[in-house]
């Protein structure tokens, strides 16, 4: 087929959603990130099951739990947005619905991320 | 008879209601279904860690909810979840690389990932258990 694509479109690559692969990669990269960690995460959830509120605050403010804590919230909301943004887009056919729920799922996404982040920070240098 | 009014030939989509589920298309929807479910959890889980930041009255209805048979269930259900996407996930990268498109190959990784999901679920119970 004739490629009608001007020299600079084809040169940058960036295609008809006009960010070329970086959804597709971000969601790849993230979710390789996020094998080792959620595997972590899931025992340290079982093991907290019926943990009280001083072991929980223990175990959070712990370095190496804190870091890997933050990095499991904030790369899985990542992913997290980045498929809903997918079923959004799948599902939702009209286009202001469509763009209101996209920018709801990324606004709420970081808005959760932040507090996390937030409540750790504080938890781990005793606030 | 036109060519605009002859009948149309092509395959359909196929429709829901009268489509014979197999496993890899069920295995495909669960894998939405349980992204969902995780973004969800994952932002009661940003509230459980907020909460735990407060102080312990404002702790102790998260730790009642937690701590009950019923919470462990959604826990139980969330892990599944988690790992079923996680296995999933892992046999989409490898469609990615462009591995495992014959139809017994996803058959076979359908079943494995169906079966090292529940089999990690009940392994992460039994470690997680066993730290506490």
């Amino acid at each position: 087929m004739e490629d009608r694509r001007t020299p600079l479109a084809r040169a940058r690559g960036l295609g008809s959603a006009r960010d070329g692969l970086h959804h597709w990669w971000m969601q790849r990269l993230t979710a390789v990130a996020l094998i080792p960690l959620v595997a972590w995460f899931a025992v340290s959830l079982v093991m907290l099951s019926g943990a009280d509120h001083m072991a929980v605050r223990a175990w959070i403010g712990s370095p190496v739990v804190m870091v890997l804590l933050i990095l499991t919230i904030v790369i899985g909301l990542h992913h997290g947005q980045l498929g809903m943004q997918v079923v959004v887009e799948d599902y939702v056919h009209s286009d202001g619905w469509k763009l209101a729920l996209i920018v709801a799922i990324r606004f709420i996404a970081f808005f959760f991320g932040l507090a996390a982040v937030v409540a750790i920070l504080r938890i781990g240098f005793g606030g | 008879m036109s060519v605009a009014n002859r009948p149309v030939h092509r395959p359909l989509s196929p429709h829901l209601q009268v489509y014979r589920p197999q496993l890899t298309s069920v295995l495909s929807i669960l894998h939405r279904a349980t992204g969902i479910a995780l973004s969800v959890g994952a932002l009661y889980l940003a509230i459980w860690v907020v909460y735990a930041s407060a102080s312990p009255k404002t702790y102790a209805l998260f730790q009642a909810f937690n701590t009950s048979i019923l919470g462990r269930l959604f826990l139980a259900g969330w892990l599944f979840c988690m790992f079923y996407h996680l296995c999933n996930g892992i046999r989409h990268l490898f469609w990615d690389a462009g591995y495992g498109f014959e139809l017994k190959d996803a058959y076979l990784s359908g079943w494995i990932v169906v079966g090292v999901s529940a089999a990690a679920t009940l392994v992460s119970w039994i470690v997680g258990l066993s730290l506490a």
